[in-house]
């Protein structure tokens, strides 16, 4: 075919461009994947038995807010890098915000501990299995995040998959909450991250592949 | 190797590709065609190269915002989202003219292949185009997308060539004798009749002869919104198989 044929081909019938269709990709995906983790987290893991009366101190919220952060920003980074000619810019700024104030909240309360007490902080009761379980429960959401943000166009699919697999990974530690008994910023500061990271570096080794247009 | 080190470089690129894109090649017709093409592909050629050496290497025209290629493409392309057909080809058919500038400049060695990207580019571009917003300025959006086929290429080049046998003699010099150099060599046409018939007939009954959509459903017996459908998920499955026989 030749490319003038090709243009007339392209050209014909167009209709008018739909710009919100992204946007109800990311809708539709969204809550599938969301709704797929929070049943993995009740049937494998189960909610936490006081979660009534843990979800009424701000710890709770404030260890919420954290993934929340996490994946707003990082949903911003994905719209971004979706969009060819633009940079992650300053969603790489925000993705940094909320594990920036993780760590300094860590930082603070080991401080404030005794000396005893601060590896007790650090570890918790679950530091061997958090970040794998946040993978477990990434899988659900990385699935619907990596198929809505195939509609986008990114022209540098590494960094579009780290943080499409940051976004996928903030989503699933939001599941995570509700059974996790971990009420410290210094275990969030660190076992959190290493959880939500873990899936961002396998969308960063993915992203070439799974996100190729 | 290039995106890496254009990755380096932080914010700079962002500056450097709608000033290396938008501002030193006015395509008026005081200027010859291919005059306006070299200087295009110059200024993708900047933009291609380390961003950060762009700005100043046109110093000059740092100081304008917005550049006649911008404003005019953009206006076509505007229409072409709104469902103008004419708007829209014309924008392809100037498009096409700075891209095979920019091609011929950038992979000499491989003419051959520049027609087939110059398709490829323009495929994409089509898929592409809901990713565009108004806000950003189209000549870098377009620059992006030419950039990143252009490194699939440069990389399905590479590949090719480990795999297959590197030796080659003095009879492969005069095997093919190039008349057209125009000519794309791989055929989208064939490509095209190899997809599945729920999107094969909706592009040959809307995109090929011209019939509505309403049309189209009659034809082929599925819902207009399943020719719609039909059409996108044809034309980014012809991209696929464009890049599956690279």
């Amino acid at each position: 075919m030749k490319t003038d044929d090709l243009i007339d081909l392209l050209s014909t019938g167009v209709t008018r461009v739909d710009r919100k269709a992204v946007l109800r990709r990311f809708a539709r995906a969204l809550p599938l994947g969301l709704a797929g983790s929070l049943v993995i987290v009740m049937l494998v893991f189960g909610v936490r038995p006081d979660l009534m009366s843990v979800a009424q101190t701000p710890i709770f919220w404030a260890k919420l807010a954290f993934p929340v952060a996490v994946a707003l920003a990082a949903a911003l980074a994905v719209s971004r890098l979706g969009r060819p000619g633009v940079r992650g810019g300053y969603a790489w700024a925000l993705v940094a915000v909320p594990f920036v104030g993780v760590w300094l909240a860590g930082w603070l309360t080991l401080g404030a501990a005794a000396p005893a007490e601060r590896v007790p902080l650090m570890l918790g009761e679950s530091w061997r299995v958090c970040p794998f379980n946040i993978l477990l429960l990434s899988v659900p959401t990385f699935a619907a995040v990596f198929w809505a943000a195939r509609g986008l166009a990114p022209t540098r699919p590494r960094l579009a998959g780290a943080a499409a697999g940051l976004f996928a990974s903030g989503l699933a530690t939001i599941a995570y909450c509700v059974h996790c008994p971990e009420m410290s910023p210094a275990f969030w500061s660190i076992w959190y991250a290493i959880g939500m990271l873990l899936p961002a570096a396998i969308g960063a080794w993915l992203g070439p592949r799974l996100l190729r247009w | 190797m290039r995106t890496r080190e254009r990755d380096s470089q932080g914010g700079m690129d962002a500056i450097a590709v709608p000033d290396a894109m938008g501002y030193p090649h006015p395509i008026a017709p005081v200027l010859g065609r291919a005059a306006a093409a070299r200087k295009l592909a110059a200024s993708f050629d900047a933009g291609a190269d380390i961003g950060a050496g762009a700005p100043s290497r046109h110093p000059e025209h740092t100081g304008r915002p917005l550049h006649p290629a911008e404003i005019r493409l953009k206006a076509l392309f505007v229409a072409g989202l709104e469902g103008d057909a004419d708007a829209y080809r014309l924008f392809l058919q100037e498009l096409t003219r700075h891209l095979r500038g920019y091609l011929r400049r950038r992979i000499p060695q491989w003419h051959d292949d520049v027609e087939d990207l110059v398709q490829e580019i323009l495929l994409a571009v089509h898929n592409a185009r809901h990713t565009w917003r108004p806000d950003e300025p189209l000549t870098a959006w377009v620059h992006a997308i030419a950039r990143y086929k252009l490194m699939d290429f440069f990389r399905s080049r590479a590949r090719r060539e480990s795999l297959n046998d590197p030796l080659d003699d003095h009879a492969d010099l005069f095997a093919t004798p190039d008349d057209e150099p125009a000519q794309a060599r791989r055929d989208i046409g064939k490509l095209l009749d190899q997809l599945p018939d729920k999107q094969r007939l909706p592009i040959v009954h809307v995109k090929l002869e011209g019939r509505s959509v309403v049309e189209a459903a009659q034809l082929t017996g599925l819902s207009e919104s399943a020719v719609k459908v039909g059409i996108h998920r044809g034309l980014k499955a012809l991209a696929a198989r464009i890049r599956g026989a690279q």
